[in-house]
């Protein structure tokens, strides 16, 4: 969820709807009288709320990465959590790099509580996400495999938009923890992705469980 | 890692907000305070109604007492009016154009000044007193922490609009007038909470 007052417009569309909401109660009360001024209150105030529930979950327009002319590299984007170090996605990239030559950003959206997303409190979620990004990378690195790092939007379909206007990637990449175990399964971030960006997105399931008990030492 | 990690490394201070989601910090600032001045409107309105709906009085206003719901209206019709200038002033400096700001700014004040004049004559005017009975002096609290925040409102206009005539604000930072809007409208919108409450129901 968003603040929906961020700037002075947001403020002065405040006022209007304040002004409309209050002006058709007394209208109402005063020409019908005291209980139409109820209904009417009754009304409007259902009519916010359904539109600020509404408001949240509208889906806005599919957003399309910005088009280059004359190059011939592929470009990735990795968007990972927790499981940006897991073996499974670092083969996925391995698989994707193979087709030719590839430009790989790996975006790790900076993940944080509501209250603090709220309050612009992000430092230590930017400095776990810058972390973990640097571990990956270093990894990547060892594979050979060049690539280079953001921390992103606390929201990963955030992340993505902001990724996809600065950096026009030709294949999405979002990788995830097992399902039950991943919070962004669970808000349908996949889904969510695939309805509104116009590009290809692969879909990486890291149990970092999993590998780490196949690591060990028999 | 990229240049840009390695940039970041190198960084002292906290990292950039991210601009996509996050609010710019100066207007956050702004939206914590107004926050804060919803509460303290929140505790005056709850006196309010505690006096009217808990006490549940025969009669409210109480029987010899009168608002003057007509000039109230008219100066809630000023106080809306001046919301759209101080837009008008913010939306002509996006756009480069200083006489708006400057003309924008100038009518804000003026009406809001108008407001605060013309509640300080009602007051006079107006029959009664703080200390006669709960009703007035909920009344005068409510309409006067408003007014306190009209003064308020206007000393910041005031400083933006002497700043704006010295040349200060531009296409690109104009912050200062962005402020006192939010500030404003903010102050608008409670005059529009408080006439609906005080005046009309």
């Amino acid at each position: 969820m968003k603040n929906p007052f961020r700037s002075e417009a947001d403020a002065f569309r405040l006022v209007i709807g304040a002004v409309v909401y209050f002006g058709a109660i007394a209208i109402a009360a005063a020409v019908g009288g005291r209980w139409w001024g109820l209904g009417v209150f009754v009304v409007l105030s259902a009519a916010v709320a359904v539109w600020v529930l509404r408001r949240e979950t509208r889906e806005r327009p599919p957003v399309a990465p910005r088009r280059r002319v004359g190059e011939d590299e592929r470009r990735i984007l990795v968007v990972a959590n927790e499981t940006v170090a897991g073996a499974a996605l670092r083969d996925e990239i391995r698989r994707a790099v193979e087709e030719g030559r590839a430009n790989v950003l790996v975006v790790s959206p900076a993940l944080n509580s509501k209250l603090k997303h709220w309050t612009s409190d992000e430092n230590q979620a930017r400095a776990a996400a810058e972390e973990r990004l640097g571990r990956s990378i270093a990894q990547l690195e060892q594979l050979g495999i060049p690539a280079r790092g953001e921390v992103g939007d606390a929201d990963p379909v955030q992340a993505i938009e902001d990724a996809l206007r600065t950096f026009g990637p030709d294949l999405i990449v979002i990788s995830t923890h097992p399902e039950g175990r991943s919070n962004w399964l669970e808000q349908g971030v996949v889904g969510s992705a695939r309805e509104r960006f116009a590009v290809p997105i692969t879909h990486v399931v890291v149990d970092l469980e999993a590998e780490a008990t196949s690591a060990e030492p028999v | 890692m990229s240049a840009h990690a390695h940039a970041e490394e190198h960084h002292h201070g906290p990292p950039a907000a991210n601009a996509s989601s996050a609010v710019d910090p100066r207007v956050l600032g702004m939206l914590m305070f107004i926050g804060s001045e919803v509460m303290l409107f929140g505790s005056f309105f709850t006196a309010y109604f505690f006096v009217r709906v808990v006490n549940n009085p025969p009669h409210w206003p109480p029987i010899g007492f009168h608002l003057p719901v007509f000039v109230a209206g008219v100066n809630t019709a000023i106080l809306v009016t001046s919301s759209f200038t101080v837009h008008w002033a913010l939306t002509s400096i996006k756009r480069g154009t200083r006489t708006g700001l400057k003309a924008g700014l100038v009518l804000t004040f003026l009406m809001g000044f108008t407001f605060l004049a013309t509640q300080i004559i009602e007051y006079a005017r107006i029959g009664f007193a703080p200390r006669d009975n709960a009703f007035t002096t909920i009344f005068f609290n409510l309409t006067g922490l408003h007014g306190a925040h009209v003064f308020v409102g206007l000393s910041i206009l005031l400083v933006t609009t002497i700043r704006a005539f010295r040349g200060h604000y531009s296409a690109e930072h104009h912050h200062g007038v962005e402020l006192a809007g939010i500030y404003w409208h903010f102050v608008d919108v409670m005059w529009i909470v408080v006439y609906f409450t005080v005046y009309i129901i």
